[in-house]
């Protein structure tokens, strides 16, 4: 039985649900969504260079999740954790066990929960907001089956000082695992809030996830989310982060992609009030087969708001990397400013990059430019150094350092700013010393 | 601020000078499409086996396709059956001079500002006038001749020059191409045809003019231009028709072919009618144009002055195929009232060390849409390639909307790839700087327009840049405070 049937078959073995707590409608019809448009393939304009189409052709388990005992835990920790609010997903089961809340004013339980009790009005107005951005079954999947979710609620006036660590992991010891984590955050007004959220497989199997995170940002809140993505080459996953800003106010998210399977990100912004900023990182650095694709909206629905958007990419042996960045302004939206940028290394013979930054602009007061970039690293900069006594090596490290530091300055929290460092100097071969 | 717009408003007014009809009798093939149709038009043009062969391979393959609806615009379906597809000026036989032609005809081209006689004789342009897709007349043939460039119609060219048409005729845009191209292969009615021979340096500016007259026809015609080894051409296309309320079908395909050390230059300047202010009637301008760089070293440079038509569906593309060989694009698109422009290039570098350029400027009024599409593909043997591409958006008013699909794929590692883009509107600062030394605001705003489209318009040759420059002057008169 492929995937697909088999997702479809234990969607009618769950229980009827209520129709009352609104989470039944909205999944009635994303999996009416589902059938209607099917898995994406590589003739959907917005997946033309992505093809997942092949992990539907194979079988997955959604709950084989073993045992866990604290070792298997600790290398997947991020650093500082003791200083963190920790939420852990298990098969994109959110699992209340292992997870560690610390701040006040932080709240966690299960959508089905939320959906009944005083938040029900912030549910039912807010999840599933991503799929009027994404038209496509794989968010009408993730959609379908968000009675797993997970609602995450910042209260009003709160300042998280510990960050939030969200671990997604996918217990692929013993059979192939399809995961969806599901969460809606809701930050509340004036609350300011940090996220980080890492990927990890246990087990040599292969895994599929199908990760929808939808965060809604009050007036005068400020949002920090950070992407880490150093998946094995045996993890794909579909990651969509779809933040709405309802009021004035700011969210900075960084993306770190160092995987080594598939990844494709969805990241939407919606400036749905004056006065909104957004600030949009990524850095990429692939090797072998891996594949990074990462899809960008903002869409300025409002007057005075401002979005500045920078990607950068190193792509070497077989790699294949696309970026594809939208930018929206609407007729209402003047006074927009938006900015947008590419750039992109090639590293190898075989690799490859395909990018569209895109512009579909309907106000006219506004200013709005975007670039991109793609090329190797520069001779003459490669000569200098080489003529100073430095290795070829170490040259080529130091300046694809140099290239990827305006992205590492991005990251806020220190600890995981010099965890990153690490990783990519380690693959780099970078000494930082 | 409310100056300004009240002047958009005047100007966007500003009334198309090309509108008249022509009296002419026409010999017309009866609306609908079928093999029929095909062969009613092969008949016509008495055209050879192998032709009709090759419309009825295209004709059938067409029916299979779709329409395609990728494009940034919306329109109502058209109905392919209700199109008369074979529209001729009645000539009762072959002119050999220019003096032959129907005067009333003569008149429409004086009117239009293209004297098919003496006057174009001084300013040194061989000039084929295409109307409701039959060539009516070629100029300076003769002189053409005695350098062995051949310059003709492309049913006369059928007729005697079977074997070069037949080795080029969809080697560049294949039948299969496209929906529209497929469509255009089956019924096209005429066109030009130019061959550039070996090391030749075409001494003039060759030019077609199209023009649409009939009623109800759509206009289908076919331009193939071939530059032999180390040859140079510089070739012009113009286009008009007539006001009418309908909407017209425009679908042409253009093939250039460049040899080892060859040169074309295409510039277009196309004005067919945009519509009426309310949006209706207006030219639907479908057309497909590509050229190959074949032989190294060789060179393709396309320059396209869109202001009319209410909408352009156009990809002016290059195939780099020849190591060294260069490929350009420049354009400049206006929309103003409801046109809608979604219009491009495409940039596909297969031989080592090619570069391109692509400068795109889109000017929007109105309540028109403007979209750059373009695409810039590295092939994994395309060592060196270079492309530098840059596409600006100016808005006028603010229910006007400009936008940018460029993609990009590379699959070498030695490319070097630039893409840029920026949308703006007119600084009040520049007007202000403007008027404060007592220059008013409308001639303010038309100065900035053209220094907006200067980048593009100085690669024009000067005989169109005048008349491009007055075009862009009248298609926004107004709009701009």
């Amino acid at each position: 039985m492929n995937n697909l049937e088999y997702i479809k078959e234990r969607f009618n073995q769950l229980p009827v649900v209520n129709e009352q707590n609104g989470l039944g409608v909205i999944r009635q019809k994303a999996f009416d969504a589902l059938n209607k448009m099917g898995i994406p393939t590589t003739r959907h304009e917005e997946w033309k260079y992505t093809r997942i189409g092949s992990f539907f052709n194979k079988e997955y388990k959604y709950h084989t999740a073993g045992a866990f005992s604290a070792a298997d835990l600790a290398p997947l920790r991020l650093p500082a954790y003791e200083q963190a609010n920790e939420l852990f997903y298990i098969n994109g089961h959110f699992s209340p066990e292992l997870s560690v809340i610390r701040s006040k004013g932080l709240t966690v339980q299960s959508l089905q929960e939320a959906s009944k009790n005083e938040y029900k009005d912030i549910v039912s107005k807010h999840l599933g907001h991503s799929s009027n951005y994404l038209k496509d079954g794989i968010n009408a999947l993730s959609t379908a089956f968000v009675q797993d979710g997970v609602f995450v609620h910042i209260k009003k006036g709160q300042i998280i000082e510990h960050p939030i660590y969200i671990y997604n992991i996918t217990d692929a010891r013993q059979a192939n695992v399809l995961a969806q984590p599901r969460t809606l955050v809701y930050v509340g007004e004036n609350a300011q809030v940090k996220f980080v959220e890492t990927f990890n497989t246990l087990g040599t199997q292969e895994s599929f996830t199908n990760r929808v995170i939808e965060i809604v940002v009050e007036k005068d809140a400020i949002t920090e989310y950070y992407k880490l993505q150093t998946d094995a080459s045996h993890a794909s996953q579909v990651a969509t982060t779809h933040i709405q800003q309802i009021g004035k106010c700011v969210t900075h998210t960084v993306t770190v992609s160092l995987n080594e399977g598939l990844v494709r990100n969805n990241l939407n912004i919606v400036l749905d009030e004056e006065y909104c900023e957004a600030h949009l990182y990524g850095i990429y650095l692939q090797q072998g087969q891996s594949h990074i694709d990462n899809h960008t909206v903002v869409d300025h629905a409002k007057p005075h708001c401002e979005s500045n958007e920078l990607y950068k990419g190193m792509l070497d042996d077989q790699s294949t990397g696309v970026f594809n960045g939208k930018i929206f302004v609407r007729q209402d939206a003047q006074k927009t400013n938006a900015y947008q940028s590419n750039k992109n290394v090639l590293l190898s013979e075989n690799a490859s990059v395909n990018t569209k930054p895109q512009l579909e602009i309907f106000a006219d007061d506004v200013k709005c430019s975007h670039g991109c970039t793609i090329g190797r690293l520069d001779e003459e900069s490669l000569f200098y150094l080489r003529s100073r006594g430095i290795s070829e090596a170490t040259a080529k490290s130091l300046l694809l350092h140099g290239f990827a530091v305006d992205i590492l300055e991005q990251i806020k929290l220190a600890p995981i700013r010099e965890y990153v460092d690490k990783l990519i100097s380690e693959r780099l071969e970078f000494d930082l010393a | 601020m409310n100056n300004e717009l009240s002047a958009i408003e005047k100007t966007v007014l500003s009334d198309y000078k090309y509108g008249f009809v022509t009296e002419i009798e026409a010999d017309e093939a009866p609306p609908g499409l079928n093999e029929d149709t095909i062969r009613f038009i092969s008949a016509k043009k008495n055209e050879p086996e192998w032709m009709l062969e090759w419309r009825l391979k295209a004709y059938n393959h067409w029916l299979k396709m779709q329409e395609p609806n990728w494009a940034n615009i919306k329109y109502d379906p058209i109905n392919y059956q209700s199109i008369k597809y074979y529209s001729a000026p009645k000539q009762k036989k072959k002119v050999n001079s220019l003096d032959e032609i129907d005067p009333e005809l003569r008149k429409t081209f004086e009117k239009l500002g293209i004297s098919l006689d003496e006057q174009k004789r001084l300013s040194g342009v061989a000039i084929d006038a295409v109307i409701d897709s039959v060539s009516i007349g070629t100029t300076f043939k003769e002189q053409l001749a005695e350098l062995d460039i051949i310059f003709c119609s492309i049913s006369e060219a059928i007729q005697e020059h079977p074997e070069l048409v037949k080795k080029y005729i969809g080697s560049v845009v294949p039948i299969t191409d496209n929906f529209f191209s497929a469509l255009n292969a089956a019924v096209f009615s005429d066109g030009s045809f130019c061959y550039i021979p070996k090391g030749v340096r075409c001494p003039m500016e060759l030019s077609t003019y199209f023009r649409i007259n009939a009623e109800g026809t759509g206009q289908f015609e076919r331009t193939l231009l071939i530059a032999d080894e180390g040859s140079y051409v510089s070739y012009l296309e113009g286009c008009t028709a007539p006001i009418r309320d309908e909407n017209q079908l425009h679908a042409a395909v253009v093939e250039l072919i460049a040899h080892e050390n060859a040169e074309i230059k295409y510039s277009t300047v196309q004005n067919w009618y945009p519509g009426d202010k309310d949006g209706k009637g207006g030219i639907y301008n479908f057309v497909t144009k590509r050229g190959i760089c074949q032989g190294a070293h060789s060179k393709i440079s396309w320059t396209q002055v869109e202001t009319g038509s209410s909408i352009t569906w156009k990809y002016p593309s290059v195939i780099l195929k020849g190591d060294y060989s260069v490929g350009e694009f420049y354009s400049v698109a206006v929309t103003n009232n409801h046109q809608q422009a979604d219009t491009g290039t495409k940039m596909m570098h297969l031989g080592k060390h090619t570069r391109s350029r692509i400068v795109s400027k889109g000017i929007s009024a109105g309540v028109s849409q403007n979209s750059y599409r373009g695409l810039v593909h590295v092939g994994k043997n395309a060592a060196n390639a270079r492309n530098f591409s840059q596409c600006d958006s100016l808005l006028l008013g603010d229910k006007c909307g400009a936008h940018t699909f460029p993609y990009i794929e590379v699959k070498n590692n030695s490319a070097v790839v630039e893409h840029e883009a920026t949308t703006s509107k007119i600084g009040e600062d520049q007007i202000f700087y403007c008027n404060q030394r007592g220059i008013d605001t409308e001639t303010a705003v038309a100065l900035i327009i053209n220094g907006f489209a200067k980048e593009v318009m100085n690669q024009l040759p000067m005989e169109f840049a005048v008349e491009a420059q007055k075009l862009l002057a009248i298609s926004l008169e107004g709009s701009v405070g």
